[in-house]
């Protein structure tokens, strides 16, 4: 992907103002990773009621990317059913940001806070659900995601 | 429009990288230098003519395979003494590179030499390799490091290694020669002084030193140096640790096996002469044997050449981004104080994408924590871009890479 397609008015502006950035008080699911590679640091945390994500936020820093994408993830899954965002696939996110054809040194950054969510809802559903099927599975989904 | 010190069009003949073109058809602009230099045809025919002509192992075998073998091995190791000054050839060991040479340190005399409450001084410009071993080391022995601090024209502030030294508990100061992120070039003459004065050992990281600038161990009168081969157009997996003879004679092994014995029985062994106690197993013959072919390379241009090249570059490449919007450079303004090593942030773009960008222009920048989170705590950034010339590096390369990042800017709309 060329740099005009990446660096879209639309990423500049998530990364520069970023929606639902912050932190939750007392998070029913609350998830921290980085990128060792170019030091990018993300934290989720999300609320999860009437099997709804009732609230979701993020603090982070590193690249328009990283920043960018992880912003546009909580808006996708904001009030959304439990069921969906467990489903959500790579590709949704990447389609969802509109960037399809990253190289590999940087589709990491794209999917850092993807990394983040599943890795917390897998922690959710061992911790607080038991569901010990459904968590294997993430497990496994989460090390195939880059 | 060259600087006026070397010729570069005959040096960039000899690259045959940069005549490659990347992202199709943009020519190669290669500033990553600090990270590892491009590799002169002159080094990278040595190592071939070894594996054509000359392949065989070295010390112990009588044919003249091994005999030639043998000599070229040897005869780097004479070359790397000349080339840093260093008054005995015993005293340059061959290791992987800078970070085995300071772990080596490390566990071959310091586990003998560093007890509870010694202290340990390192500064907040080091590379990972020289702050690391010593958090190990200092874990393991109850020991303390601290750490000179940098101010805000990217220089050491000794007076911090002064406050350490009262204390009369210093038993090492380990510091680089030049940082790898703001290029400053470190007093290191005046930390050995003052070190001596109290009796702390001193370990000089000449990573970045090496290439650029000439080194004179005798002079610099430390106690351990380090550097890595490719760094300086040689090939990567070779570095040297040159040590002080009585201090290598007093340390234990760093590995055990071939080589680097006398003589093996059931349950004792009595150490090889020096260097070899330290170069245990098959060492990497091919890549010494190249590292040779660079140093003879930097030699025929001349180190005082080098420096003068490099500092015209920078200060052209200074002036030019300092007239910059929105540009934060880091380290040294005055040149005589720096290397060829320009880190900087420009706007809000993080120095990831800004790569990004300028890779679409044949351009090769480094961006990020460049093994020193530690200095970029002190920065306050969490990463920054670093542009970093060698000796094949020109002013209109300097110019194509201004216009990529002013394409940046744009694209960021700052």
């Amino acid at each position: 992907m060329s740099s005009a397609d990446i660096y879209r008015e639309i990423i500049l502006d998530y990364y520069r103002n970023p929606r639902n950035y912050g932190k939750i008080t007392d998070p029913d699911i609350s998830q921290r990773d980085s990128n060792p590679l170019c030091g990018d640091e993300l934290e989720m945390h999300i609320n999860i009621k009437d099997d709804k994500v009732a609230d979701v936020k993020f603090t982070g820093k590193g690249c328009a990317i990283s920043q960018a994408s992880a912003s546009m993830l909580t808006e996708l899954i904001m009030g959304k059913d439990f069921e969906y965002v467990k489903k959500l696939a790579k590709e949704d996110i990447l389609d969802n940001l509109g960037l399809q054809n990253l190289g590999p040194a940087r589709i990491k950054c794209a999917l850092l806070s993807f990394k983040v969510l599943k890795t917390g809802i897998y922690s959710y559903l061992v911790d607080k659900l038991k569901d010990t099927a459904s968590a294997d599975k993430m497990k496994e989904e989460v090390s195939g995601i880059y | 429009m060259q600087t006026s010190f070397i010729n570069i069009e005959s040096i960039r003949n000899d690259f045959p990288i940069l005549k490659r073109k990347v992202h199709k058809d943009k020519p190669l602009v290669y500033l990553d230098n600090a990270a590892t230099t491009q590799k002169p045809i002159q080094v990278i025919e040595a190592i071939s003519n070894y594996y054509l002509t000359y392949n065989s192992n070295i010390h112990r075998a009588v044919h003249e395979l091994a005999e030639e073998a043998t000599l070229a091995y040897e005869t780097t190791r004479d070359k790397i003494a000349k080339f840093i000054n260093a008054k005995n050839r015993e005293e340059v060991v061959f290791v992987r590179g800078t970070t085995e040479a300071i772990n080596l340190v490390a566990y071959a005399w310091g586990r003998q030499n560093i007890n509870k409450d010694d202290i340990i001084v390192t500064t907040e410009y080091e590379h990972h390799s020289n702050i690391v071993p010593w958090q190990l080391l200092s874990k393991e022995k109850g020991a303390k490091l601290e750490y000179i601090g940098v101010d805000d024209n990217g220089e050491l502030i000794l007076d911090h290694l002064d406050k350490y030294l009262q204390t009369g508990k210093v038993k090492l100061v380990a510091f680089s020669q030049m940082s790898n992120v703001l290029g400053t070039i470190t007093d290191s003459e005046e930390i050995v002084k003052r070190c001596k004065k109290y009796g702390a050992r001193v370990l000089i990281d000449g990573a970045q030193s090496v290439p650029h600038l000439k080194v004179d161990l005798q002079k610099l009168d430390c106690d351990f140096f380090a550097f890595s081969a490719h760094k300086m157009l040689g090939p990567t997996g070779v570095g040297v640790l040159w040590a002080r003879k009585e201090l290598l004679q007093d340390m234990v092994p760093f590995n055990g096996g071939g080589d680097m014995i006398r003589e093996v029985h059931k349950y004792e062994t009595t150490w090889n002469d020096l260097p070899y106690k330290f170069e245990a197993g098959t060492p990497n013959i091919a890549d010494v044997i190249g590292f040779a072919a660079a140093l003879d390379y930097l030699d025929k241009i001349g180190m005082d050449k080098v420096r003068e090249h490099e500092m015209e570059l920078t200060k052209y490449a200074l002036d030019k981004l300092s007239q910059m919007k929105g540009i934060v450079l880091y380290g040294p303004k005055d040149v005589s104080k720096r290397g060829g090593v320009i880190s900087f942030n420009l706007g809000d773009i993080h120095p990831h994408d800004l790569a990004t960008i300028i890779d679409e222009d044949g351009i090769a920048i480094r961006s990020g924590h460049h093994c020193a989170q530690v200095l970029m705590e002190r920065l306050d950034v969490s990463a920054t871009s670093r542009a970093s010339f060698y000796i094949y590096n020109t002013k209109e390369e300097v110019d194509v890479f201004v216009k990529s990042l002013n394409r940046a800017k744009e694209l960021f709309k700052l």
